[in-house]
């Protein structure tokens, strides 16, 4: 399986302004505020970038587990979505997520995330995803999840 | 583990506020812990940030995951005598309803702890506790003080 970390590489302060202009979260939203951004040429792969915002423990500086469970089911929705950004027509919504943690981050590293949807069913889509920092192999977790099909997009009543 | 090894030096073994005031993440999502006698419930306000969704509007599933991993930690602190963080071996969260732009109320409980392995669930929920909007389940590996 190839790195990402040539594309990663070649990636440019230019390229992760367009993604966050691009991105269909609003730029008060989670994914804005820690930076989390997809890959230019391949939206099931995301990133974050290290803050001191995200960290979980302050003696290690290792980062919370919880930004890898947002890196993660964004990711797994992007692979359900194909790529395409949220319309009444593609709107899904996460059922379950499990994440196993294989080893802790590495402080001051970036975190990728890519997502693979192996099975769609007309109700509900299967996809499997991994967090990694260089090599795709080594990975810091992997998660599986469940997605619902066809939910409704469209704003809420206030009143409940 | 400084922070924890800190708060007992200081009196505060049990002040998981305090805790929670240390670790970054909690802190950017503002997380905090009321405690009652020995009942804790984390609360985290909603705000801006939280969103995942702009269309519905709904708090993102990876910001629900996280208050949902802080608040089964936070109990298990409470409950346990550790010398670190507990680390993560695993988390299964349940999606049950979409996190509407208000505050979220957590609660945990240790279903088992041995001296290496804990397993805890926890829930949170919004207008109503018997209406969670998602629960998980977990392993966490502890490092418990000899």
């Amino acid at each position: 399986m190839s790195t990402v970390s040539s594309a990663v590489r070649e990636s440019s302060e230019s390229d992760l302004q367009v993604n966050m202009t691009n991105t269909e979260e609003p730029e008060t939203g989670l994914s804005a505020s820690i930076g989390m951004t997809e890959m230019p040429d391949d939206p099931s792969t995301m990133y974050v970038p290290y803050s001191d915002d995200i960290v979980g423990d302050p003696d290690t500086g290792v980062v919370h587990g919880g930004v890898i469970t947002a890196l993660l089911d964004s990711a797994s929705g992007h692979a359900v979505r194909d790529g395409k950004p949220r319309g009444d027509e593609i709107s899904i919504a996460t059922l379950d997520l499990r994440i196993d943690y294989m080893r802790p981050a590495d402080p001051g590293q970036t975190i990728y995330a890519r997502a693979d949807c192996y099975k769609k069913t007309k109700n509900v889509a299967f996809v499997r995803a991994w967090a990694f920092h260089d090599d795709p192999d080594d990975p810091i977790a992997t998660s599986v999840g469940t997605f619902m099909l066809g939910t409704r997009n469209t704003p809420r009543e206030t009143s409940s | 583990m400084k922070i924890l090894q800190e708060l007992r030096d200081t009196g505060r073994g049990h002040d998981m506020q305090a805790l929670v005031e240390a670790i970054p993440y909690a802190k950017f999502l503002g997380v905090s812990v009321d405690r009652k006698g020995n009942e804790l419930t984390t609360v985290m306000p909603f705000r801006e940030r939280l969103i995942g969704n702009p269309t519905l509007p709904a708090i993102h599933g990876g910001v629900l995951g996280a208050f949902l991993e802080m608040t089964a930690v936070i109990q298990l602190l409470f409950d346990t005598s550790c010398e670190r963080l507990p680390k993560t071996i695993d988390i299964s969260i349940d999606y049950l309803r979409s996190g509407r732009p208000m505050d979220c109320y957590g609660r945990a409980f240790v279903t088992r702890h041995g001296r290496r392995v804990a397993n805890v669930r926890s829930e949170v929920w919004q207008e109503e506790k018997s209406r969670p909007i998602a629960a998980a389940h977990g392993h966490f590996l502890l490092a418990p003080i000899d």
